[in-house]
């Protein structure tokens, strides 16, 4: 049972016994409130042009999420390009650029408008208000249409357990409530990553970008990129450089899907109706015909 | 306590005893157990059931070829997607008789209908074995967490329902093998319903089937990903299910041939010649639709690539020629041609469907997804349960050849297990 089912089901029982019943039946709400933009998400900007490939971000992930079965591989090097795991929420890899050396830490990006949400049909994996994509174990029921959709790849699957779980970056989401920031950015000890309100972190973005424009693109990746990321990242160079899909354009992943399910309560209460008057129709004509050849006097 | 009830009480045990010793009678295999087919088939499925346990035991990468690129394979594209697309003939057969009232196709309408009921018990059912989390599957019905946003709730509502709507239009017959002729006559008032009701679902899942690659527009090779998937799946499943009910069709007659009535018997042939036409025509509204997303998604750049070529075979091979086939086979009333035609068409669906889910998509990965054997062994066990299942039904209730609706009484139970005991 996660904390927010726990506080759910002590809200449930207590109720206003609870000392601070009302942040918690707050919270509560905001379990089951999927509703995006109310509040201001909470974000995190990379910049790799300060990522001195350290990996601490790496080692901070596994001790903060040991329990859910994330380890830290000592052995990793950086000739290969790794990829996250369902044993690894966040890698950093190595890429050699225009501009020389330059390491990206990949992790879930925490859509706005999350594809793996949308195509959850146990509401397992949600985007929550305060702005992590986060997945629960009691729903999910394995079918991995999440990992199907995702643009990038995130959700990553326990091929070998018996009882699967979904592993992804949740944004540490329990820390979060707990009022403190992210495991990794807690840790990095380069200053390449920032927590905070996405407006805010945007601004910031770009205030580095205006500061020093030779430094680096101009552009902030995941500021619009399937309808904007809570991860932005800024670099020294264009993006696909770093292993960034640049071609996923800027529409929400979810509108892909929309109009499809908007025809679905049109068909269902337009069609029968329709299948019925054409079923009337043509048994009276049947019977017409059948009048007509006994007038005619064929069998 | 009246005596009445007492009697009564009496009367329902008699019953229940007789009903008890016709259902034993008729759990009990008929004609020789060890045929070639009987021993091949129950092997494949032991094989099955032993690799399932593993499955169970140590997660689904221990049988299957599943990546984390390739979260799908096999058993999603080629049991599900594909197997789904061929249980279509339901509802064409369905909506052709019951709805544009054509007499003509229904001696064919109940083989049909429990063909698909079966392919979706059976195909949609493997989606349990791939599923890493079965024992969550209810979590979508029982309502604690309706994702109503996603295309998969509503296919995974859909198929429950639909397989609720074909059992109800299949029950008929059940209730006339049972003798049951009260019930016989509600749960025949309630087939038109579920007919309409089926046909619309149909109308969702299958091309709903198409939409669940909608969010994995970069995924899909741009030769068979468009915004037009759930169009394209819809109509393919018109003439994947025609050509299902033929190839079935001549299978059936030959292995059954001592249960097929006489009314089918009498008119197979103008049947058959029937739907190739129907599947032809649905065939060029296809190719046509094909054309539109071809030219619309520009998609000649690619043609000259190894999978451009495996896509005009696909189109020209596979739509276009067998298409042509049907309606030859249809002019001259050349059953052989539009078997042929069937099987190509089939051919063509499994290679359109596994295109779009499996060989098709992430086409760019350095590490491709090939199923293991393991998982082909487990489809050939779920096809070899189905047809047991199907020649069980087929050889007790009144399946072939006895148009739904038109039997009047059916034969009594003592009199019918008298003639099958001969």
């Amino acid at each position: 049972m996660d904390r927010r089912d726990l506080l759910k089901t002590m809200g449930a029982a207590a109720g206003a016994a609870l000392v601070s019943g009302g942040l918690k039946a707050e919270q509560g709400e905001a379990a089951t409130a999927q509703s995006l933009g109310t509040a201001e998400p909470v974000a995190i900007l990379v910049d790799t042009t300060k990522c001195i490939g350290c990996r601490t971000c790496e080692w901070a992930c596994a001790e903060a999420h040991r329990e859910a079965g994330v380890e830290f591989p000592e052995d990793a090097d950086f000739s290969v390009v790794r990829t996250t795991s369902d044993k690894q929420w966040t890698v950093v890899n190595r890429y050699e650029t225009e501009k020389g050396i330059v390491y990206a830490k990949k992790q879930c990006m925490h859509c706005l408008q999350p594809a793996c949400a949308t195509a959850c049909l146990t509401r397992a994996m949600r985007k929550t208000p305060e702005g992590p994509v986060t997945w629960t174990e009691d729903r999910c029921m394995g079918c991995r249409f999440c990992m199907v959709s995702c643009p990038f790849d995130m959700p990553k699957f326990e091929y070998h357990s018996a009882v699967p779980r979904i592993q992804k970056c949740v944004m540490c989401s329990e820390r979060l409530a707990e009022g403190k920031q992210p495991a990794c950015v807690e840790n990095c000890p380069a200053g390449a990553l920032t927590f905070g309100p996405r407006s805010a972190l945007l601004e910031q973005a770009r205030q580095r970008i205006y500061a020093e424009p030779d430094t680096y693109v101009h552009q902030v990746y995941g500021e619009d990129e399937v309808g904007g990321t809570g991860w932005l990242y800024l670099a020294s160079v264009p993006f696909q450089q770093l292993g960034f899909r640049t071609d996923l354009g800027t529409t929400p992943f979810p509108t892909y899907t929309r109009e499809f399910l908007y025809a679905v309560p049109v068909v269902l209460t337009v069609v029968p109706p329709l299948l019925l008057a054409l079923s009337r129709a043509s048994r009276a004509r049947a019977a017409a015909q059948a009048e007509e050849h006994e007038e005619e006097g064929n069998p | 306590m009246t005596a009445v009830s007492q009697s009564r009480r009496a009367l329902v045990g008699a019953e229940l005893r007789r009903f008890g010793k016709f259902m034993l009678h008729e759990l009990k295999p008929k004609g020789r157990v060890l045929t070639p087919f009987n021993v091949i088939s129950g092997a494949i499925m032991l094989v099955a059931a032993v690799l399932l346990a593993i499955r169970f035991a140590r997660g689904l990468g221990a049988i299957t070829n599943l990546s984390q690129d390739y979260p799908w394979g096999f058993w999603i594209g080629f049991d599900v997607i594909t197997g789904v697309a061929f249980a279509g003939g339901a509802y064409v057969l369905t909506f052709m008789v019951y709805i544009l009232g054509q007499e003509k196709y229904h001696p064919i309408v109940r083989v049909t209908v429990l063909n698909g009921f079966l392919a979706y018990v059976f195909y949609a059912g493997a989606l349990l074995l791939d599923l890493g989390r079965p024992w969550r599957v209810i979590n979508p019905i029982i309502g604690n967490s309706f994702g109503v946003s996603s295309v998969l709730f509503l296919v995974a509502w859909h198929f429950m329902l639909y397989m609720m709507a074909e059992f109800v239009e299949f029950s008929p017959a059940v209730a006339e093998w049972l003798g049951w002729r009260r019930v016989r006559r509600f749960l025949a008032g309630l087939t038109l319903g579920a007919v309409i009701f089926g046909i619309t679902l149909s109308l969702l899942h299958q091309s709903g089937l198409g939409a669940l690659y909608l969010m994995a527009r970069d995924k899909v090779h741009p030769l068979w990903y468009s915004e037009f998937i759930p169009i394209l799946f819809l109509v393919s499943s018109i003439f994947a299910g025609l050509s299902m009910v033929i190839f079935e069709g001549t299978i059936t007659h030959k292995v059954f041939r001592h249960r097929v009535g006489a009314a089918l018997h009498a008119s197979h042939d103008d049947i058959v010649v029937g739907l190739a036409r129907i599947a032809a025509g649905a065939m060029f509204v296809y190719l046509f639709l094909q054309l539109l997303v071809f030219v619309h998604g520009q998609r000649w750049v690619y043609l000259g690539t190894g999978l451009g070529a495996w896509y005009l075979l696909e189109m020209v091979g596979l739509v276009a020629l067998p298409a042509a086939l049907f309606i030859q086979g249809y002019r001259g009333r050349d059953l052989r041609v539009i078997r042929t035609a069937a099987v190509l068409t089939l051919l063509g669906i499994v290679l359109n469907r596994l295109n779009v889910s499996v060989i098709g998509f992430k086409w760019y990965a350095p590490v491709r997804y090939v199923p293991s054997w393991m998982e082909i062994e487990v489809t050939l066990a779920v096809i070899a349960a189905e047809l047991w299942v199907f020649r069980w039904v087929v050889n007790r209730m009144p399946v072939l050849g006895t148009a739904v609706g038109l039997v009047r009484d059916a034969p009594a139970r003592e009199a019918r297990a008298g003639v099958l005991a001969a």
